[in-house]
């Protein structure tokens, strides 16, 4: 299991904004260590974000998103104590999954 | 390094006989890309993968700084204004390997998208939109003081 | 002889060159100003909060009743006026020295035995998130580090002089490169610290986030690696050279808008 994110879910005028931070090494697969060999790329490969359980955004990410990454999107709807859950798959098979109460 | 048959199994084909000969665990081969765009290491292969070579379009915008003071984390948006955008992609030119992202909008979510990605050298930042089946694309240039990939 | 060539080319390095420069300015301000929003300190700062209320040490206690300065758990606006003194060590200390006092004596911490953990490891890791989060609650306030107690003005006096010594093999100061105005090292403007440097802009800066390597750095953090970039000894973790330098930064600093946890490159 992942380590925390950091989901603000904000709604205005019918829509509601989305920003995430995740917290992850993104591993880029391209370094070696100190000697010399490969640090193996260890890198969230896919993203899911659902409001009421539907689908609002998924995404592939490959190792070139950065280290912590972050997110902001926004989709129509969505109303104040309503909630958002963003779920990642890493390559490894590691996953997290956290919710946010829209404000 | 003790491998068990089912780990070898587990890998088929080039990995898995790096895997079988301990030279790499079933972690790393299982780590490896299988993806054919993200494992692309052209710009065009990338493309291709996607679906084909885009058509320039001036309704997609690709909001990168002009300069990134470091190219591990260099913010990157999009907005495309063609209607019916179901998916975006972000390509960084010259990255070893340059696709660096998907995202799909189901139908209710603004075509608009916010992420921050790697850059190992000055290279122009690509964003390929797909909208009503067909492929779209537009690029900026930004340019990079130190690189982001290790070093 | 060797000492002022080295000197001048130091200040070769250092001096700031005429060509596009404001251009190269203004880009980077984008770009900083594009990272702005969700910096990941923020995943430190929700960490260091969760470990501040949590029971743990040999004594099984919480930081909630830890004395920063303004009272037992009071957080919010201790972080601009550290460092200060403390009647109960009769030191003047900076937040991490002081966090290090409170893990000892509601947490039964070995303080001595924590200040020697590698920076990001272990109790290390933790004491970096806790002083992320204490910091942030003072974010947007401005410096009023105290000049009231004999030791305080001491301190600011030890500092001052710290920061002008010049030694270790490349005979640099602090002052080398926070002492004047307009100094860069290639693109990173460096302030000078010998005054307010303004807004969000050094001591005010720190705790900051480092996209470079994607590490949360303290002030003490900050400071050690000057000092291992100086080709100095580097110092103990919350010694008094390090805390007198954090007064006389601080207390320059007055007035200045805390930005605390910041995003840097």
């Amino acid at each position: 299991m992942g380590n925390p994110m950091r989901i603000r879910a904000k709604s205005a005028n019918g829509e509601t904004t989305v920003r995430v931070l995740m917290s992850h090494r993104m591993e880029g697969g391209q370094r070696k260590d100190a000697n010399g060999k490969p640090i193996p790329a260890h890198h969230i490969n896919t993203v899911t974000a659902k409001h009421n359980g539907k689908v609002v955004l998924s995404a592939d990410w490959g190792p070139a998103v950065s280290q912590n990454p972050y997110l902001a999107f926004s989709f129509k709807g969505g109303a104040k104590g309503e909630t958002v859950e963003i779920n990642w798959v890493d390559n490894k098979g590691d996953s997290r999954t956290d919710t946010a109460t829209i404000s | 390094m003790n491998i068990t048959r089912r780990d070898a199994l587990r890998t088929t084909g080039a990995l898995g006989t790096l895997v079988s000969l301990g030279l790499i665990t079933t972690e790393q081969a299982m780590a490896a890309e299988s993806r054919p765009a993200f494992a692309s290491k052209t710009l065009s292969g990338a493309l291709e993968a996607i679906g084909g070579q885009p058509a320039t379009s001036d309704q997609i915008e690709v909001i990168a700084p002009d300069i990134a003071e470091n190219g591990a984390v260099v913010p990157v948006a999009t907005v495309s204004k063609l209607p019916n955008t179901s998916d975006v992609w972000f390509l960084v030119e010259k990255n070893p390997q340059p696709m660096a992202a998907h995202f799909a909008f189901p139908n209710g979510t603004t075509a608009e998208v916010k992420t921050r990605v790697k850059m190992g050298k000055t290279s122009d930042v690509i964003v390929v939109a797909k909208a009503d089946g067909k492929l779209y694309m537009a690029k900026k240039e930004t340019k990079v003081t130190l690189g982001g990939c290790g070093g | 002889m060797r000492k002022h060539l080295l000197t001048a080319m130091t200040a070769l390095a250092l001096s700031t060159l005429a060509y596009g420069q404001s251009d190269m300015e203004k880009g980077i301000n984008k770009y900083r100003e594009m990272l702005a929003d969700g910096n990941p300190a923020e995943l430190f700062e929700m960490n260091g909060e969760e470990l501040w209320k949590t029971a743990r040490g040999p004594k099984n206690a919480t930081l909630e009743k830890c004395d920063l300065g303004k009272g037992p758990g009071v957080v919010k606006g201790a972080f601009v006026e550290l460092p200060r003194f403390f009647a109960d060590t009769g030191r003047v200390q900076d937040l991490e020295s002081r966090l290090l006092t409170c893990m000892e004596t509601l947490q039964g911490f070995n303080a001595a035995e924590l200040a020697k953990v590698k920076y990001n490891k272990g109790e290390m890791a933790n004491i970096r998130d806790i002083a992320t989060y204490v910091a942030g609650q003072s974010k947007g306030m401005r410096f009023a580090v105290p000049q009231n107690h004999a030791s305080e003005k001491t301190m600011y006096e030890v500092g001052k002089r710290l920061f002008f010594a010049r030694g270790g093999t490349h005979d640099f100061a602090c002052a080398t490169c926070h002492g004047e105005d307009g100094k860069r090292i290639r693109l990173q403007g460096v302030p000078n610290l010998t005054k307010n440097p303004g807004d969000g802009i050094g001591f005010a800066a720190w705790p900051a986030y480092r996209v470079g390597n994607g590490q949360m750095w303290t002030m003490q953090k900050r400071l050690n690696d000057c000092y291992r970039q100086q080709r100095f000894p580097e110092p103990k973790y919350g010694s008094d050279a390090t805390v007198a330098l954090g007064v006389y930064m601080g207390v320059n600093a007055k007035g200045a808008e805390s930005i605390a946890p910041a995003i840097k490159r």
